[in-house]
């Protein structure tokens, strides 16, 4: 284990709020009489549809397929009947194409894969072959298929595994590096297969020590090494992880791989390990169900297509009116209007959140205190890039190196004039890039 | 589970949800929270003030405090504003307005100050956020020009007798040049003739030392500005002793101190960056040094970061640093 890690510039310390289902064990969500699975779960191509209305499918059969290089295939939750094929809530607020099964109760496996026990020998194509028809996609949130991320056109020499949870609230991963420490390391020997590679390196921020000793008792048997990283929002950035385990910096629009890197969340290496050895495709994510107004949070395995009604039922229901309910973390997680919305390959965490947290702001002029410049783990001006968003100057915005936003939000959480910096941000990124393609297509 | 565990079961209302973009989460940092924070800062150099010159010093600070506030709230109720006192922003010019007078500044004085300060400083350009120039500096300038005689003549401290308050010298610690009208310790402690805020050092560095453990302002303003006149003083010292005096007489004396901690770290009218904060102190050290030295007013320091007040947004574009991952595409490009 190296103890050396590069400290990104910047960050924020928000209270993580995880002891609410930290010590809470996985438990296997039961199992549901319907489930609504939404087809499109990756970033790239939604896949296309294969099932029709009445077919009869068994647990881990194909419903969807990969359409084209960056897109995944879906599978089915349960064995049922394929009884609608609608559309339904989508966690973006607009409703979204889904597939509905009805479980038969039997939950039995249809044709699956057939495992690859002897991975060790296995060709890296073949392997990466499976990580494809299974699915997997980026769990932690972002949802991008794995399988591309593994196809690298530059030379690797660094697998990274981002265990590193740096979201308030959530603990499903942390959970999951606990209880399925030896998945996790073996998911990271296979993606190293893959890759070419020896090692892979396990990003875990201090603040999961039990986490970080679980992953080191086992992380000798596939070479694999673990790093205690220190904590510090946003530590999980794929961009601010690469340059504290290896002090590279990722170039502004430039992917991991440009520095010779991959990074894959450790829920994808589980996926990846159950898909090659097990020969099962993804269907199920731990995700964590938590927020005060919850009666009993937790973490939860649920099947692909859960309503976050039943999620919520299950942690025992609400105590009082919750303000949100977010898809993902607090910092960067999606606010949404339904509780029929479904779980989906990169869910996260189910977070509620009380009124006391989410006081209503009215944004006020800029003072200039500068906070939102220490905290950016970019080294932008997010107060001058808003001002530029505020005055319609998307160019003035474009050469602060708006573009180079990731998002996180921290110079929102500082601003002490509350002021909507991530949503200028996102609006000045989605003017740039819709004025770019304008220009593309004269 | 049984039938009645579930059916007490009690799920969110999904029409009460509130849809808003991320992050979900705040810091709890407010505008007010930062305006107290100063005032707390300036607490003991306003104590320090009362102890040397009395319940003169009192009236000053309430009426310039009360006389800010309310310039504001009469700007905001002719302009069709909502009220604004509640930031603590006015209340916060005032004081610092009060930290730039003398205790025998008369009441019209005080009032008059408040509405440069608010009116001519602050609301003419928008308010909050929008002034270029520091708006207690503004109203201490335009009174300096407009009534030389009353702005420079200091009430003789009378430690720890808060009813005297009458005899007046026009003598400053900076006045004459070459001879030092004050002892150090004295300088130090406060026990100088001078604005309110002027005078102790101690109380000053107290309260900059809570500033800068609060992270309200960037350590960079008042280093790069004492150590800039503390470099030129000594230096000029050094080959011309009858020209000005030592460094640390520089430091101790005058608005310094008050100055580099209090005036010019003003978050809106002072760069952003880090590297900026280094440029603004050091050139509102150069012209403070210039301008007692050689310059025709005793003291410098309320010139200079006006000066440098109107730099800000130059300083602040030409030390926008190279973001996170920008220095790759460069090699590249190369």
């Amino acid at each position: 284990m190296s103890p050396k890690t590069h400290k990104f510039k910047g960050g924020v310390h928000p209270d993580d709020s995880k002891r609410l289902s930290a010590s809470k064990a996985v438990v296997d969500a039961p199992l549901l009489d319907k489930y609504t699975v939404i087809v499109h779960q990756n970033i790239g191509a939604p896949p296309e549809v294969v099932v029709e209305k009445g077919d009869e499918v068994k647990k881990g059969d194909l419903l969807a397929k990969a359409a084209g290089f960056v897109s995944v295939p879906l599978h089915a939750p349960t064995s049922g009947t394929v009884t609608a094929i609608d559309k339904c809530e989508g966690p973006t607020g607009i409703r979204v194409p889904s597939i509905e099964i009805t479980a038969d109760g039997e939950d039995t496996w249809g044709d699956c894969m057939t495992p690859i026990a002897d991975w060790q020998q296995a060709e890296p194509a073949d392997l990466k072959q499976r990580v494809s028809d299974a699915g997997v996609v980026g769990m932690g949130g972002a949802g991008f298929p794995a399988h591309v991320k593994l196809s690298p056109q530059k030379p690797i020499n660094t697998l990274i595994l981002n265990g590193a949870e740096c979201e308030p609230y959530l603990t499903a991963d942390h959970r999951l590096m606990l209880e399925q420490a030896e998945d996790v390391v073996l998911g990271a020997a296979i993606l190293a297969r893959i890759l070419g590679l020896e090692t892979a390196i396990i990003g875990v921020e201090n603040n999961k020590p039990d986490a970080i000793a679980a992953l080191e008792k086992v992380a000798g048997k596939y070479n694999v090494q673990v790093q205690g990283l220190p904590v510090n929002y946003p530590q999980g950035a794929e961009k601010q992880l690469i340059y504290a385990l290896t002090g590279r910096e990722v170039p502004i629009g430039g992917l991991p791989m440009d520095v010779g890197c991959v990074v894959q969340n450790v829920a994808s290496a589980v996926a990846v390990a159950d898909a090659v050895v097990k020969g099962r495709p993804l269907i199920e994510r731990i995700t964590t169900v938590t927020g005060e107004p919850l009666v009993n949070p937790g973490n939860w395995r649920f099947r692909l297509g859960t309503p976050v009604s039943k999620a919520i039922e299950l942690a025992g229901g609400v105590k009082y009116q919750p303000a949100k309910l977010l898809l993902g973390g607090p910092m960067m997680g999606f606010a949404q209007s339904s509780l029929d919305v479904t779980v989906m390959k990169n869910t996260s965490g189910i977070l509620l959140i009380p009124a006391e947290q989410v006081s209503l702001y009215t944004s006020e002029p800029c003072i200039r205190c500068g906070k939102c410049v220490q905290v950016c783990p970019m080294d932008i001006l997010p107060a001058t890039i808003s001002q530029a968003v505020e005055n319609e100057r998307f160019d003035w915005a474009a050469q602060l190196n708006v573009l180079a936003c990731i998002e996180c939000g921290s110079c929102s959480y500082v601003c002490p004039s509350h002021r909507p910096l991530n949503q200028h941000f996102k609006r000045a990124k989605a003017e740039i890039m819709a004025a770019r393609r304008k220009e593309q297509k004269k | 589970m049984s039938e009645e565990t579930i059916a007490s079961i009690q799920l969110p209302d999904p029409v009460q949800l509130i849809v808003s973009n991320s992050p979900h989460i705040r810091g709890g940092e407010t505008i007010s929270k930062i305006m107290v924070h100063v005032l707390v800062a300036l607490a003991p150099a306003a104590a320090a003030a009362i102890w040397f010159f009395g319940f003169a010093a009192l009236q000053v600070m309430v009426l310039c405090t009360v006389g800010c506030v309310a310039v504001e709230e009469i700007w905001n109720k002719c302009a069709g504003r909502k009220p604004t006192w509640k930031d603590g922003s006015a209340a916060l010019t005032g004081l610092l307005l009060a930290m730039n007078l003398s205790a025998g500044a008369p009441w019209w004085i005080c009032i008059l100050g408040a509405l440069l300060a608010i009116g001519l400083g602050k609301q003419i350009f928008g308010g909050l956020g929008f002034n270029p120039f520091n708006p207690a500096l503004v109203a201490r300038v335009a009174l300096l020009i407009g009534f030389p005689q009353l702005m420079t003549s200091w009430v003789v401290p009378n430690p720890g007798n808060f009813a005297a308050c009458d005899a007046l010298t026009g003598a400053t610690p900076l006045g004459a040049s070459g001879e030092a009208v004050a002892s150090l310790s004295n300088l130090f402690i406060g026990n100088v003739g001078g604005c309110l805020g002027e005078t102790s050092a101690l109380a000053l560095l107290i309260g900059g030392f809570y500033l800068l453990i609060k992270k309200l302002i960037k350590w960079q303003v008042p280093a790069a500005f004492i150590g800039t006149v503390a470099l030129i003083s000594a230096v000029v010292h050094h080959f011309n002793p009858d020209l000005t005096q030592p460094a640390l007489y520089h430091i101790l004396a005058g608005g310094l101190l008050i100055g580099a901690f209090f005036m010019a770290t003003d978050m809106v009218t002072s760069p952003m960056t880090a590297n900026g904060a280094l440029i603004f102190g050091f050139g509102c050290g150069l012209i403070t040094s210039v301008i007692r030295i050689w310059g025709g007013y005793p003291e410098g320091v309320s010139f200079s970061i006006l000066f440098m007040n109107a730099l800000t947004p130059l300083i602040d574009r030409s030390t926008i640093g190279k973001p996170f991952g920008y220095i790759r595409i460069k090699k590249e490009k190369d």
